[in-house]
């Protein structure tokens, strides 16, 4: 027996929420929506109800390309390897200050 | 007439429409709508109890009064029925507590709870605005249902223009907006306007004066019976 | 908060065939991620076993937040003050949001919410058996809270730490969100208790009742859970079925006594050798009762959430329409309001 007639589904949507003001949108969660106007209400209800947030962004799931792990090693491991683009790479001499 | 008196029928409507849409939880057509009645039933809870606590004990006002001296809108008791009815009920009742609240003036306690729920109100209209366009504009089931809820539900709605006491609010103008708006969001979602009556013809009167619909008396007992089982308890 | 479902229920699909070198390879680095205490996250390979545990694992618990709604939303048309109402509102709201969290977790394994929700409803898959007892008075809210979200409590805060990543964010948000949960339903009993007599009895009928159920929640004895030790190896479960149910069982007691009710166990006492309290045996043929189907709600349950389905499947179809002809920007621009 089965309720469901596929095809139907709301698609998922991934929910972005500025904390407060002066912070970046950060990934808060997933949900269903049938279009955007409901997603970012759902989020609201939904990723908000403590006071979360004072602002939201819905992306279609579907429209989000990741990286992937395949890939990580080439991606990512370049950047290991060089420490001088860090401040803690350079020796000042004690007493040097506003640097 | 103090401007308190407005506060028992205003507090009254957000109960009695709180508690219809908490019978929702755990029925509604998928999750993220459990989420959101449940967000606009809190909303209607709070308006309520900080309307009764401008009056006295909130516990003794919400249960301990007959149903005769309730004074809600008989719109707002109405049964949940299906979600375009639950939903035609939300679209009207918020498109009129909107422009009301938006028209309190002042600076009096009723002023201060009006303030802060008209930014509710906001909300719970776009969102009944929203599922009106949904279903109206939706599938033909869809529409059918919807149109079916806006005719049944249209006979309640005269009700919402009587004046209340303690509120200098013109009710005519008031009329006017809410039908061109309620007007545009039926023609945006294909449906049609009732131009059948909109009260009953009984004199008796209606919400405002203490006479409810019969299921009114139900829902009453189902929520006073534990509370007045137990009189004198702390819960 | 629903219950973690225990370590029982029938086993996901047999062990991959021989794995070839290039498998092999994927699985050690699987295995010193977990044991490295590396989170594994959604595109990440791992073993067809793993998958299929989380998923059985993360869905029973969705299932069981969106059953658990019920017993609760009972009283909320009868919650005998309006503090009472707010507060039993916004909590059966809360496990309807903490099943969306936990339904996106699941999704992240590549398995839709929609097919998920067919297999509660075609039986298939099982939520806690503990929300097939039924609440009989006010009292139960409070119990439910102290004793059964206390239980899931005890068993969920390891999880925040599981080796799956959206099932370990998605229990943390539960567990800080679910702070209140336990508290209003302590404080409800303790209300009751310190009442009057017919509240006090009522307290403690309710306690009568709830006690024993909660105790179950920790699954079988460890001796007879098929899956706890795979499943610690993973990291998705942390502590046993046994050491988890004594954690709950020291909680309680004292604070049992300050409530004023009796835990319905004469023998409870305290085991100065261990440091622990000794409590009665369980009933587990009871607890596989329930399971099998036989508890005084299964068939209740099952079906109200059949009904919300079936009967929501036109506003859902509607709305899906409404996309289709109108795009799924839902007639309105809906961009970012900038960065």
């Amino acid at each position: 027996m089965t309720d469901t007639e596929p095809g139907r589904d709301w698609p998922l949507w991934e929910v972005f929420v500025r904390g407060r003001r002066g912070l970046s949108h950060t990934h808060a969660g997933s949900l269903h929506a049938p279009d955007a106007v409901m997603a970012l209400r759902n989020a609201r209800d939904l990723y908000t109800r403590r006071g979360e947030g004072v602002s939201v962004w819905v992306v279609p799931a579907a429209a989000i390309t990741a990286s992937s792990p395949d890939e990580r090693d080439a991606f990512f491991e370049p950047a290991a390897d060089k420490p001088y683009r860090h401040p803690t790479f350079y020796e000042i001499p004690e007493g040097v200050r506003h640097l | 007439m103090s401007a308190v008196a407005a506060a028992l029928p205003l507090a009254d409507d957000a109960l009695v429409l709180s508690h219809r849409l908490a019978e929702w939880l755990g029925h509604a057509p998928e999750l993220e709508e459990e989420l959101a009645l449940a967000n606009i039933s809190l909303d209607l809870l709070g308006q309520a109890r900080a309307c009764y606590a401008l009056l006295g004990d909130e516990d003794a006002l919400a249960y301990r009064r007959e149903e005769r001296e309730f004074r809600n809108l008989q719109l707002v008791e109405q049964p949940n029925g299906d979600f375009a009815h639950t939903i035609t009920r939300q679209l009207f009742f918020s498109v009129w507590q909107e422009l009301l609240f938006g028209r309190v003036t002042g600076t009096g306690p009723p002023a201060a709870v009006a303030a802060k729920a008209v930014k509710e109100t906001a909300y719970h209209r776009d969102h009944a605005e929203q599922w009106t366009l949904r279903l109206g504009d939706g599938t033909e089931e869809s529409h059918r249902r919807t149109q079916r809820a806006v005719d049944a539900l249209w006979r309640y709605t005269g009700e919402l223009f009587q004046p209340l006491e303690g509120l200098d609010i013109a009710m005519e103008p008031l009329r006017r907006d809410w039908r061109a708006r309620i007007g545009d969001i039926l023609a945006r979602a294909t449906l049609t306007m009732p131009e059948g009556p909109d009260a009953d013809a009984w004199s008796a009167g209606a919400g405002r004066q203490g006479v409810h619909t019969e299921s009114f008396g139900r829902m009453l007992a189902e929520m006073q019976h534990l509370h007045r089982s137990h009189p004198g308890a702390v819960w | 908060m629903a219950p973690t479902p225990p370590a029982t229920a029938p086993a996901g699909p047999g062990p991959a065939a021989p794995p070839q070198d290039e498998a092999r390879q994927a699985l050690d680095r699987f295995d010193r991620a977990v044991a490295a205490e590396t989170r594994i996250e959604p595109r990440d390979w791992m073993p067809d076993a793993y998958r299929a545990t989380l998923v059985r694992q993360i869905a029973q618990h969705a299932h069981s937040e969106i059953i658990g709604m019920q017993p609760e939303a009972n009283w909320i048309t009868r919650a005998p003050s309006l503090r009472r109402k707010a507060i039993l509102i916004a909590k059966v709201q809360d496990e309807a949001g903490h099943g969306l969290y936990l339904y996106s977790a699941a999704e992240t394994l590549g398995v839709s919410r929609e097919e998920l929700l067919d297999r509660l409803h075609s039986g298939r898959q099982k939520y806690s058996s503990i929300f097939n007892y039924p609440t009989l008075t006010w009292a139960d809210v409070g119990a439910i809270g102290w004793l059964v979200d206390g239980a899931a409590i005890t068993n969920q805060v390891p999880l925040c730490r599981c080796s799956y990543g959206p099932y370990a964010r998605a229990m943390v948000r539960i567990c800080k969100e679910e702070s209140f949960h336990q508290r209003q339903g302590y404080e409800l009993l303790l209300a009751l208790s310190r009442g009057t007599p017919a509240q006090h009895a009522m307290a403690q009928d309710a306690v009568n009742r709830w006690w024993w159920p909660s105790l179950m929640m920790f699954g079988p004895p460890d001796a007879e859970s098929e899956h706890s030790a795979r499943s610690m190896a993973w990291n998705i479960k942390r502590h046993s079925n046994d050491e988890l149910r004594q954690r709950f069982v020291d909680i309680c007691v004292p604070q049992a006594e300050t409530l004023g009710l009796t835990l319905p166990d004469p023998e409870l006492r305290w085991n100065e050798e261990r440091g622990h309290w000794d409590h009665g045996p369980i009933d587990w043929e009871e607890f596989r009762a329930v399971l099998r189907g036989q508890g005084p709600c299964n068939a209740q349950r099952l079906e109200q959430r059949r009904r919300a389905h079936r009967e929501g499947a036109w506003v859902r179809e509607a709305a899906a329409a409404y996309a289709a002809r109108h795009g799924a920007g839902g007639g309105t621009p809906a961009g970012p309001e900038g960065r």
